[in-house]
């Protein structure tokens, strides 16, 4: 196995850790600039992680807060691939989502938003892509909410995912938002991307051709982990 | 022709609710509550047992209770894939703790032993990347790169472990600074 770094990540690409306009951020973030280390054998390996410890039904938040009847919201599937930089798929990626309910409201002891919790919802679902880096989620549309932040402001619909690759530098925490909603130009935290193209990599895009026909809309999400660089010493002349 | 790597998804914050997905019970959802992730290694795992535990403080000087870690090591011989573990801030006591194994030395590589801890919370658009070295690891940490590389002996102090003893267990104790006085060294790895 090669021990070839992967990229360095693009800190500029990434939101910067303080933006004002996004209060949390102010006094959470260290005011020293990060320290630039090589990538030890620590961060080249990563936990791996097997079907058996998922449940059958955790790809499946409609119906895996168990209590047997179906959560209320617009029934959708999201679905997508993960790759690496070099666009290679990543299989075996455990791939976590948690999210509000149709109303806006987590499930969550610290939540207070007066929206009324479904009795059938959880928000909590986890899954391993395929071969082919391939996933899908079943769920229902998250509602937005307000946050405490500038007054009352507004998060879009969205859903937040947790991914890790082969290695653990490719660790990545990230949220996901719907096409069109109106909302995501006014978030001052999704507006902490600052490149358009970047913000645009979390809009989940409408899928109509996948759709399930008289059940759920569609949306597909494409993910992106780090790739590794490629080295010219090796025996790989295709690279690795 | 040049050939432009993709780019990576962009990081966004993982909120106050990041329990949710992470450690469900912790949230309050009565799902898979006999998962016990802060236990980072089994406990057939060889290697000397012993708990990481500490608190995470802002610039203002307060706790943030809503915080989760994921710690990730060799084991205790050295070896990988070794043992990955995650636990929340308490949401009162602003306390997270860890049980594992103490990793030991890789070889072929001049580290001195250490884990590696992620920070996940609101008001991190991008998780913060630090590590804990082993205070009773004195010779090791002397020769170590990456603390050589800190430099400030009182920076590099901010990556040490304390060793204690709570009723005969061995606690390594670690408290995380994220901004101001005596604020932790974070990484970009």
């Amino acid at each position: 196995m090669s021990n070839t770094e992967y990229y360095r990540r693009d800190r500029n690409w990434h939101p910067a850790p303080i933006v004002p306009n996004y209060k949390s951020t102010v006094l959470r973030n260290p005011q020293r600039p990060l320290l630039s280390l090589p990538q030890s054998a620590v961060d080249l390996a990563g936990p791996v992680f097997g079907q058996a410890q998922l449940d059958p039904l955790d790809h499946d938040l409609i119906l895996n807060y168990g209590t047997g009847a179906e959560a209320v919201g617009e029934r959708i599937v999201v679905h997508g691939r993960v790759l690496d930089q070099n666009a290679r798929p990543v299989p075996g990626a455990l791939i976590e989502i948690w999210q509000a309910n149709a109303g806006g409201r987590y499930r969550h002891v610290r939540d207070g938003y007066l929206a009324a919790l479904d009795p059938n919802f959880g928000g909590c679902g986890r899954v391993l892509t395929d071969a082919d880096g391939k996933y899908a989620f079943r769920t229902i549309k998250p509602g937005p909410y307000p946050f405490r932040n500038n007054g009352s402001d507004w998060r879009p619909a969205h859903i937040h995912i947790s991914i890790f690759g082969a290695a653990f530098t490719q660790r990545l925490i990230t949220q996901f938002y719907f096409e069109g909603d109106p909302l995501i130009a006014k978030c001052p935290i999704a507006n902490t991307v600052a490149d358009a193209a970047a913000l645009d990599m979390l809009v989940a895009k409408l899928d109509l051709e996948n759709q399930g026909p008289f059940d759920h809309l569609t949306y597909r999400f494409d993910i992106v982990l780090r790739g590794r660089r490629s080295t010219f010493f090796e025996n790989r002349p295709e690279g690795n | 022709m040049t050939i432009e790597p993709l780019n990576e998804t962009p990081s966004q914050t993982a909120g106050p609710y990041v329990h949710i997905g992470t450690l469900p019970s912790v949230a309050g959802l009565k799902i898979r509550t006999q998962e016990k992730l802060d236990v980072a290694a089994p406990a057939n795992a060889a290697g000397e047992r012993i708990f990481i535990e500490g608190t995470i403080r802002d610039g203002a000087g307060s706790l943030v209770v809503d915080a989760v870690l994921e710690l990730w090591q060799a084991d205790s011989k050295g070896k990988l894939p070794g043992f990955w573990g995650r636990a929340a801030t308490d949401f009162k006591t602003g306390l997270y703790r860890f049980e594992t194994v103490k990793p030991g030395k890789i070889a072929g590589t001049p580290d001195a032993p250490f884990v590696t801890l992620l920070l996940f919370s609101r008001g991190l658009n991008i998780h913060l990347h630090t590590r804990m070295y082993f205070a009773d690891e004195k010779d090791a940490n002397a020769a170590d790169p990456t603390l050589k590389a800190v430099g400030d002996p009182a920076l590099a102090a901010t990556l040490i472990g304390a060793r204690t003893s709570e009723g005969g267990k061995t606690v390594y104790r670690f408290d995380i600074v994220l901004q101001g006085d005596g604020e932790t060294v974070f990484f970009d790895i």
